[in-house]
């Protein structure tokens, strides 16, 4: 068994885990983030990308199922499950998935979602060939791919106009409270010890 | 009808709030206290027999609760379900979940693995010892059917399971096709293969059987939670009302989850030997391997035409892949497509033929189209082959053959009854969104100019059958269930409303789309619908999602339970309104006094009444709640025309699609966002079969395309922009008018994508490209039309 601290949607979990387990079982398993998921088992299908961050503090897209939890030590990491921002409002992505319907089983989605963050913070203002190329890692069955086109193409555009960087807020464990039924404690009322503290 | 129109309107999805925070009910994340992980060893031979196995070994690893083969459950394990038995005497074998003596395709389970972890499952897999003595195998569809041949069943003496013929001259519902094919002044053989296909559904497949409780509760990410109750009742002899299914958010299905599967039996009697829940989630190589495939046919097809295009008949031979047994539907789904050869078009004479064989691959099965994509690949490829002979355009012979809008309702040489359509309009508006025209003369230019990169340009005018389906066909075809679809609508007491339906959705948006016609039906908010599936404890009655039925034969059992819930609300309206109920009329969601716009009471001023039951007329019935079954009078006929323009790299071989023009009439929509939705999957899952995807085996039986690294689904950067646009013929039987659209797509696309190829090659001598058309192939055309054409020249 091997000890690590992972910070993921902004709380600090220490664990321990045997060296072999993926990140992304890890993270389901041991964390209860099941908003992310397994499509594959050869890192094509992109499912269960989450953003990592890399040894500058930046966080990047990987697929969860190709890092190991122990290369997660001490990084931060962010789910679809902490995507939303600590105003409770749904990230610009979401909010485009959603209007655009991009999503049909949802299976893929929490997978592109966060594929598409990724690509937003890199290159903020993509062609639809570039969005197409961006999202060349993730397989979708269902929707042929246009409406999620159409969504990273909106949500890049609302992005820009508000001056925003696609990355994620300060992650917080909560999702839109008022975007989804059941989302948890009301803000007011979470308790303090599970607000995000800065990672040591 | 009432005031707020929802139906129509491009509802934004409730669905989605859950799945785009992650927040969604996959099977894959159920935790039960105790459950124990399942692993299954599966057979790495096509055929073999199973001389020695042994789970001991397993059970001393790490972690192991259990260990146990086939021979084992033998007499407790049951044989694997078929529904559809399609002639009288069709050769069905026994379908053991867990292998006994032998194993007949690479990938079927031998023997399962319980421990207290996934990984220590996975772990202990390799223990379990297993001797195989190979026998021979079997994969030629035409060798499997030579004398002398190799058995899959030896107990069986033939790879033949059944014969089927359609005859339109025995059947009355037209002449004789050979007499057509006598007299013809023009005949077109062609032999079309279609290549095996694997729906690969995003989410692996996952079941949870929980055997504690006064229930067997079984989770599965199924398409078909009601039939899976009354058949893993039926197989393993538990009462009924013993099980309970629960469908939970299921993620994509295509007909790939239309299955009672080995799993799902495996984990059942995991469940019931040990006392304990139990868990199984394939992975993707298992899913791969051992969920069934769809397609893997040879078509033999003529077609007999007069020389101004008039086609006089068809003759269709299939031979059909079953694999190595008869799954769910196996048998039926060449059959979906018999009564689909026609296509869009009124010639007089037909028959179609088909024969079921055995081969050591796994079974074919259920895929987006079943039956109707291979049919309308035929026909149009055909139509095209036959424009080409006649040197027409190809819409011009499509033109002069189909059924004409004045024409409908339509009784075809299939001798089913086409409901409504207008050909000519959803194809005059292809045209005009494709710019055909202009893309014919710059087709003219390149091909002039020899630029290595030519252009093609394919159409598929295409219909199909939806709303699964009347009773009374599918006894005649001798189907083992009916057609029918619930619908409950219960009225809460503050007027919320829950909806019951016998549909299990998974992707297809029934929680918007019922809840859009709850809300126009009773006046009540959308959001104050909520609707609930897929849970045999609260919908009780169903029979599921597929063959695009939900919203063609749902929407109408829903629609009739909303009309039940209005007149059971009128005598209580009545009552609080102190009138004559005959006096009262139901607008904008309120009763009124008929000439009194004012006032009125709503189905929650009713429904608070019933509640409180303080003050009802005497005799009444305290709830508003109804239900409804309805079973259609017939399948429902979208059409549509699909246009679709290619770039063919000469030199290389690459394919591009330049553009594809999708007109589609679904009848009325609605929610058109989601019908565009679907229209857009389809026509990728269709352009899949045509430029991307092919379930391989090697001459051993091995899936040499067991993975994604060679199972080749597209991904955005592999696709166009997709042009979409609707005609509407209202469905005449529906109360909506809505006809069904989830497989359109695919249907419709791949003879599109495979004609638009050929038609850019075609001057080179190309006519015929075996899909899919992936570089090597379309090259390796190439090549053989130029040596043929060497070779005629020098003779």
């Amino acid at each position: 068994m091997a000890r690590i601290s992972i910070t993921v949607d902004g709380v600090r979990y220490d664990d321990d885990v045997e060296p072999r387990t993926l990140l992304v079982y890890h993270l389901r398993e041991q964390l209860g983030k099941v908003g992310t998921v397994v499509g594959c088992d050869t890192s094509n299908c992109g499912a269960c990308t989450v953003l990592m961050s890399d040894p500058d503090g930046r966080l990047v897209g990987v697929k969860s199922c190709a890092v190991l939890a122990v290369q997660a030590d001490g990084r931060q990491v962010v789910t679809i499950e902490g995507l939303a921002g600590p105003d409770n409002t749904l990230h610009p992505v979401q909010k485009a998935f959603h209007e655009r319907h991009a999503l049909q089983c949802g299976f893929c989605t929490p997978g592109m979602i966060m594929a598409a963050v990724d690509l937003l913070t890199d290159n903020p203002d993509p062609s639809d060939a570039q969005i197409r190329e961006g999202l060349e890692g993730n397989l979708c069955r269902c929707t042929g791919y246009q409406n999620i086109v159409r969504a990273v193409r909106d949500a890049a555009r609302d992005l820009r106009e508000a001056g925003r960087s696609a990355a994620p807020a300060a992650p917080t464990p909560l999702a839109g409270e008022d975007e989804t039924p059941d989302s948890g404690l009301p803000r007011e009322q979470v308790p303090d010890e599970v607000i995000p503290q800065p990672v040591p | 009808m009432t005031v707020t129109a929802e139906v129509g309107a491009p509802r934004r999805r409730k669905e989605d709030a859950r799945l785009i925070t992650g927040r969604t009910m996959w099977t894959e994340n159920i935790t039960l206290p105790g459950m124990l992980h399942l692993a299954i060893l599966r057979s790495p031979m096509a055929h073999a027999r199973i001389t020695r196995i042994d789970c001991a070994p397993a059970l001393g690893q790490p972690g192991v609760v259990a260990a146990f083969s086939g021979r084992d459950v033998a007499d407790v394990q049951g044989s694997l379900p078929c529904a559809w038995l399609v002639t009288e005497d069709i050769v069905h074998p026994d379908h053991p979940p867990l292998a006994v003596d032998e194993v007949r395709h690479v990938g079927e389970a031998v023997a399962v693995v319980a421990a207290r972890s996934r990984a220590a499952a996975l772990d202990a897999l390799a223990a379990v010892e297993v001797d195989y003595e190979p026998l021979p195998v079997v994969l030629d569809l035409e060798q499997a059917l030579a004398e002398g041949a190799d058995l899959v069943h030896a107990d069986k003496g033939t790879n033949r399971s059944y014969d089927w013929v359609f005859d339109s001259g025995a059947a009355g519902t037209g002449g004789s096709v050979d007499e057509a094919l006598a007299s013809a002044e023009v005949v077109i053989r062609r032999r079309y293969r279609q290549q095996r296909l694997i729906p690969a559904f995003m989410e692996p497949r996952s079941v949870v059987v929980d055997p504690t409780g006064d229930q067997y509760s079984i989770w599965s990410a199924t398409q078909i939670p009601h039939i899976l109750r009354f058949l893993v009742s039926v197989v393993t002899g538990t009462p009924e009302q013993k099980v309970r299914v629960v469908a939970p958010d299921v993620g994509g299905g295509f007909g790939g989850k239309l299955q009672v599967t080995p799993e799902e039996l495996i984990c059942f009697v995991a469940a019931r030997r040990l006392g304990k829940p139990v868990k199984y989630t394939e992975s993707r190589a298992d899913s791969l391997v051992s969920a069934h495939h769809g397609r893997d046919m040879i078509q033999d097809l003529e077609l007999a035409a007069r020389r101004d295009g008039t086609v006089l008949g068809l003759k269709v031979h299939l031979t059909a892949n079953m694999g190595a047994y008869l799954g769910l539907v196996t048998p039926g789904i060449p059959l979906l497509g018999a009564f689909m050869y026609n296509g869009i078009y009124k010639f007089p004479a037909y028959r179609f033929e088909c024969t079921g064989v055995f081969t050591n691959t796994v079974i074919t099965d259920a895929y987006r189209g079943a039956g109707r994509p291979e049919a309308t690949y035929a026909i149009e490829r055909l139509m095209d082959e036959l424009a080409v002979e006649l040197n027409l355009d190809p819409i011009e012979v499509r033109r002069r053959n189909w059924i004409r809008a004045e024409e409908f309702p339509f009784t075809t040489v299939a001798g089913l009854t086409y409901d409504s359509g207008d050909y000519a309009a959803a194809t005059d508006r292809a045209l005009a969104l494709l710019g055909y025209d202009e893309l014919r003369r710059e087709q003219a230019q390149r091909r002039e100019a020899g630029d290595p990169v030519q252009l093609g340009i394919g159409v598929s005018t295409y219909t199909e059958m939806c709303g699964l389906a009347p009773s009374r066909v599918l006894g005649s075809l001798r189907y083992g269930a009916g057609g029918w679809e619930s619908a409950m609508v219960r009225v809460l007491p503050t007027g919320k409303v829950e909806v019951v339906t016998g549909t299990s959705p998974h992707g297809q948006g029934h929680e918007t789309a019922w809840s859009q016609i709850v809300a126009d039906e009773l006046g009540v908010p959308f959001d104050d619908v909520e609707v609930l599936h897929g849970d045999t404890r609260s919908s009780y009655k169903g029979l599921d999602t597929y063959g695009s039925r939900s919203l063609a034969v749902g929407g109408i059992a829903l629609y009739q339970a909303c009309q039940k819930v209005v007149e059971k609300a009128k005598p209580i309206a009545a009552r609080l309104l102190e009138c004559d109920p005959a006096d009262l009329e139901f607008t904008g969601g309120r009763f009124q006094v008929r000439g009194h716009p004012d006032g009125g009471k709503t189905i929650a001023d009713c429904s608070l009444a019933v509640f409180t039951s303080h003050d009802l007329p005497d005799g009444v019935e305290p709830t508003l709640d109804a239900d409804a079954v309805y079973d259609p009078v017939n399948f429902s006929f979208p059409h549509g025309s699909h246009l679709c323009a290619v770039e063919v790299d000469t030199q290389t071989g690459r394919v591009d699609v330049r553009s594809y023009v999708a007109v589609d009439d679904v009848g009325k929509a609605v929610n058109p966002l989601i019908v565009e939705g679907q229209v857009h999957g389809g026509v990728v899952q269709g352009i899949a079969q045509a430029l991307f995807e092919e379930a391989v085996y090697d001459g051993d039986g091995n899936l040499l395309s067991g993975t994604f690294v060679d199972y080749t689904l597209p991904s955005a950067a592999d696709l166009p922009d997709l042009v979409t646009d609707r005609t509407e013929s209202p469905a005449p039987g529906h109360p909506l008018g809505a006809k069904g659209v989830g497989e359109a797509g695919t249907i419709a696309a791949t003879p599109a994508v495979v004609n638009a190829v050929v038609d850019a090659l075609r001057h080179r001598g190309v006519s015929d490209i075996q899909m899919p058309c992936t570089p090597e192939r379309v090259w390796q055309a190439l090549q053989s039309a130029s040596r043929s054409d060497q070779q005629g020249g020098g003779s």
